[in-house]
């Protein structure tokens, strides 16, 4: 039947099955590889466009190193506590019954898809030193808090706006988890935390390792969070590209650009050894 | 068994009210007839009167749904055909170059997809003694590259179970390979098709960090307008811009969610 198909038709199908990708393939190159390549390009000009180590060079000084190792330190904070909240809540949600188990992942992505300016700003109207945590604090007596304006509102933000981020690729594995397996485990005497140390959480770790990079990546580029919550007391990586940007240092932006995409690709590729394969675990359930 | 259920409970209702919390918050003082956020005076639509006075507000409105459509529209034809190429590609090689490739504008940061496409069109305009090279067409281009990925990782799977022998059965009896691709495959992967798009069209309408790196002078969407709210000090105005959001978005999961249950259905009455 198949070369009777190749001989009728088989030279249309695959024309089309050939050039079915290819406008895609043409469009991947010029607007994904190439605006790469620029990067690399204005990295290592000048505006003169001639050729300069100046822009990588400066961003290895105490000054940069500095805003990097804060970037990194509160990008991990904040990927360990969305960890540490997301984890068990994807747990939980996995194991609800079918119909509840559809509202609550609704109520997971509702946030997502609101604009993380908004849900950002929310928490401005919350820790505001006139705002309402504070008003609750002087009617209850007591002196009002400083709460914006520190590390820990940034963190908090980037916890906030990325959670839903750690818990659908945990829950998306946690469905998969064959529910015998933890019978088994349970019957041949392992108690409840034994369970879940041998079998549910080795399980997880695909889901675990897309929702801690979906995670960290946006917390450690993100400008506006720390605009707003960090009220530019101390700049982040991200802040730093958006200021060279603003200030037209387009080689600057560059060449920080390309140091910190540098940094992730380093980053991914020691956390897709710890995961057999990334195939599990995306974002759609 | 009692005890998990407790711990269940307590867990998956702190997570939901820390994500809606804050916006409970937003969503109750888009009703306050003062500008306080804390003293709760009258209840009032006066700042939803408000926005839909503000003629730039509209604008953005209007503007982000013109890109996202359009967007859209492009990247799921591009995506879906992209996914046909893909899933019939015999190469392993090849296919996974291009996956790689596919993936790498999802995988990067936005703000590094924003400012590598901003400056490719800031040199070619340059080069081409634009006097702007930033405009609505490469916050297009930018869209529509951001959404690709997801066209193509919700239409792919589709394409893959799919039944080999079905579009083969169409071409014995005399279908074109167009005809074929039209009448077998697409109904069987609408429902991919559909998933994407949708999420395309939201992201579009989401997007900030790309949108501002590579927005013209000109052309303001509601992110980029919500942000130039919020550098100045916010008016309830946008409570009740986030208030409407809000529910846009419930309604639209509401419907995605029933939809998904009316195609289980229809497989169901197939199989009968």
């Amino acid at each position: 039947m198949k070369t009777a198909v190749k001989n009728r038709d088989g030279r249309g199908v695959s024309l089309l099955r050939r050039i079915a990708a290819a406008p895609h393939v043409a469009w991947s190159v010029l607007f994904v590889v190439v605006p790469l390549i620029f990067v690399a390009y204005y990295s290592f000009t000048d505006r003169e466009f001639s050729f300069t180590l100046d822009n990588i060079a400066a961003f290895f000084t105490p000054r940069y190193l500095q805003i990097l190792w804060r970037s990194v330190k509160l990008a991990l904070l904040a990927t360990g506590f969305c960890l540490l909240i997301g984890y068990p809540a994807a747990y939980f949600i996995a194991r609800a019954d079918a119909k509840k188990q559809k509202i609550l992942i609704m109520l997971i992505m509702l946030p997502m898809w609101m604009n993380f300016l908004i849900r950002t700003y929310a928490w401005m109207v919350i820790l505001q030193d006139k705002g309402i945590f504070n008003s609750v604090l002087l009617s209850l007596g007591l002196k009002p808090l400083k709460l914006m304006y520190n590390e820990g509102a940034v963190v908090l933000g980037m916890v906030y706006d990325y959670l839903p981020y750690m818990i659908m690729p945990i829950y998306s594995v946690m469905l998969k988890l064959d529910p015998r397996l933890v019978e088994a485990a349970s019957d041949l005497g392992c108690n409840g935390f034994q369970v879940l140390r041998k079998v549910v959480v080795p399980q997880s770790v695909p889901g675990v390792i897309s929702g801690i990079m979906m995670v960290f990546v946006p917390s450690i580029s993100t400008f506006y969070i720390s605009q707003k919550l960090g009220g530019g007391t101390f700049l982040l990586i991200g802040d730093v590209i958006e200021n060279q940007y603003t200030a037209n240092n387009l080689h600057m932006a560059a060449a920080i650009s390309l140091v910190l995409m540098i940094l992730l690709l380093a980053g991914m590729f020691v956390m897709n050894r710890f995961a057999d394969d990334g195939a599990e675990g995306g974002l759609i359930p | 068994m009692k005890k998990s259920r407790v711990l269940s409970r307590i867990v998956i209702g702190l997570t939901l009210l820390f994500l809606f919390a804050p916006i409970a918050v937003l969503i109750a003082y888009s009703f306050n007839s003062g500008k306080s956020t804390v003293v709760f005076q009258d209840f009032s639509f006066r700042w939803y009167q408000n926005l839909f006075e503000d003629k730039a507000a509209l604008a953005a409105l209007r503007n982000s749904v013109v890109l996202a459509v359009v967007s859209t529209l492009i990247s799921t034809v591009m995506g879906t055909f992209a996914a046909y190429g893909i899933s019939r590609m015999r190469s392993r090689f090849f296919r996974s170059t291009v996956m790689s490739v596919t993936n790498i504008p999802m995988m990067n940061p936005d703000i590094i997809t924003g400012i590598s496409l901003m400056l490719m069109f800031v040199f070619v305009g340059t080069m081409l003694g634009l006097a702007e090279s930033l405009s609505f067409y490469t916050m297009l281009i930018a869209h529509i590259n951001f959404s690709l990925p997801y066209i193509i990782l919700s239409v792919l799977p589709k394409f893959n179970q799919m039944d080999k022998a079905m579009p083969e059965a169409a071409l014995d009896l005399g279908c074109t390979p167009m005809q074929s691709f039209f009448k077998v495959e697409l109904p069987e992967i609408m429902p991919g098709v559909l998933t994407g798009g949708l999420m395309a069209f939201t992201m579009s309408l989401d997007d900030f960090v790309i949108s501002y790196f590579t927005k013209g002078s000109g052309f303001q969407t509601l992110p980029l307008y919500i942000y130039s709210m919020t550098k100045k000090t916010v008016t309830p105005k946008m409570y009740a811009l986030a208030t409407i959001i809000f529910f846009v978005i419930l309604t639209l999961l509401l419907i995605s969610n029933l939809t998904d249950q009316d195609d289980g259905k229809n497989h169901k009455a197939k199989n009968n």
